[in-house]
């Protein structure tokens, strides 16, 4: 049966990608190209481009895709539901033992060694995809640089350091600007 | 347990905050949690930043995608059973309407060339927002002044950005680290 098909497949891809969406891209690939043939390899490289270019999760993504052509509506349900499933279980009992044990001194201790981790991944990735904006995935060189996405990111960063403006505003201001400029450039 | 009135202002307040900046937050899981760390810490103070940091610790390091995870996270906090479901419910609906569509017409959408120049606009915009949030993050780390914390941010940093270190490994090593002080901090303890 399909539906069950897609909600194991899916639920394989919630369970064993960590770390985001990066890690899941080859589970998904394993999965839907290789095992079950739902997509060609054309299409899944298709399916990434859309996912980088959307919204959301990749898995998630990938989950309506794949379900909504695969299987129609209930196709995309069964597989997202498959894809959160494990989260949904794991996640939430960690929730639990986190917010009644946080106070705990070893606890303590290990979260105040993560979180200037954390910070440091945040601006690594921050920072990964300033260097795709500005030089568009060649090597990092002054004849490369990319003026308008350097310059749009200039202009958004002073505005949210200096005026605190809504960061979502921040961003479609970037697009309608990246739009523009891309068009007078020609 | 009958939810109160505020109770159920909250939950749709939560479900619809959810739902907005999964709407718009293009790009990977940290993005949404810098997003959601300007809406719950700073905007709506459901959150302190120290629980954000831990959140996303855990969120990062458990299976599925961090956007989900964190969701669930946040959600437990703020509204127990409901507040996870209302969440992740926001969470999940923006990407599966705008998927539903797309897988229509995606081979149009994927190469007009309007959507691309927008798109590439917008992940300047990312850039921005994202490295804004890691400005105040970590200021506040340099301000606590402990100079184990800025050598684990710093080699954080360095082994993710030029390394591509696995991101699961640095976690663990962070927290590996935490307990080890724990440990020597205790037998300090008792011996003086």
């Amino acid at each position: 049966m399909i539906y069950l098909e897609l909600l194991l497949s899916f639920l394989q891809i919630g369970l064993f990608s960590i770390g985001g969406g990066y890690a899941a891209m080859p589970l998904i690939q394993a999965q839907v190209v290789e095992q079950h043939g739902w997509l060609t390899m054309n299409e899944f490289i298709d399916l990434i481009t859309i996912a980088e270019m959307t919204p959301g999760p990749i898995a998630i993504n990938s989950a309506t895709f794949v379900g909504i052509r695969i299987a129609g509506p209930l196709g995309a349900i069964v597989a997202t539901l498959g894809c959160i499933l494990p989260s949904l279980l794991i996640v939430s009992c960690l929730a639990v033992i986190y917010f009644r044990y946080k106070n705990l001194s070893v606890l303590q201790n290990m979260l105040g060694a993560l979180r200037p981790a954390v910070v440091a991944l945040i601006a690594s990735a921050g920072l990964s995809i300033l260097m795709k904006v500005a030089f568009q995935g060649a090597a990092p060189a002054v004849e490369s640089l990319n003026w308008i996405g350097v310059g749009l990111f200039a202009m958004g960063f002073f505005i949210l350091r200096k005026f605190k403006w809504n960061p979502i505003l921040v961003m479609v201001l970037c697009g309608a600007g990246g739009l523009l400029l891309g068009l007078a450039a020609g | 347990m009958e939810p109160s009135p505020e109770k159920g202002k909250n939950l749709l307040k939560l479900f619809f905050s959810m739902l907005y900046i999964s709407a718009f937050t293009f790009g990977g899981g940290f993005v949404i949690i810098t997003f959601m760390k300007r809406k719950f810490v700073d905007e709506l103070h459901w959150i302190d930043e120290q629980e954000m940091l831990d959140l996303t610790a855990l969120a990062q390091s458990s299976p599925g995608a961090i956007a989900v995870n964190a969701a669930i996270l946040v959600g437990w906090h703020v509204g127990g059973f409901w507040g996870m479901a209302a969440a992740v419910l926001g969470t999940i609906l923006p990407p599966m309407a705008i998927l539903s569509v797309i897988s229509f017409f995606y081979a149009a959408f994927a190469s007009n060339p309007y959507v691309a120049l927008t798109l590439k606009g917008m992940q300047a915009g990312v850039a921005a927002v994202i490295l804004d949030v890691v400005c105040s993050l970590g200021s506040n780390v340099l301000r606590q002044n402990s100079s184990i914390h800025l050598i684990i941010m710093a080699a954080a940093f360095v082994a993710t950005f030029f390394f591509k270190v696995n991101v699961i490994y640095i976690i663990l090593a962070a927290g590996a680290i935490g307990i080890v002080l724990a440990l020597t901090d205790r037998r300090k303890g008792e011996t003086a």
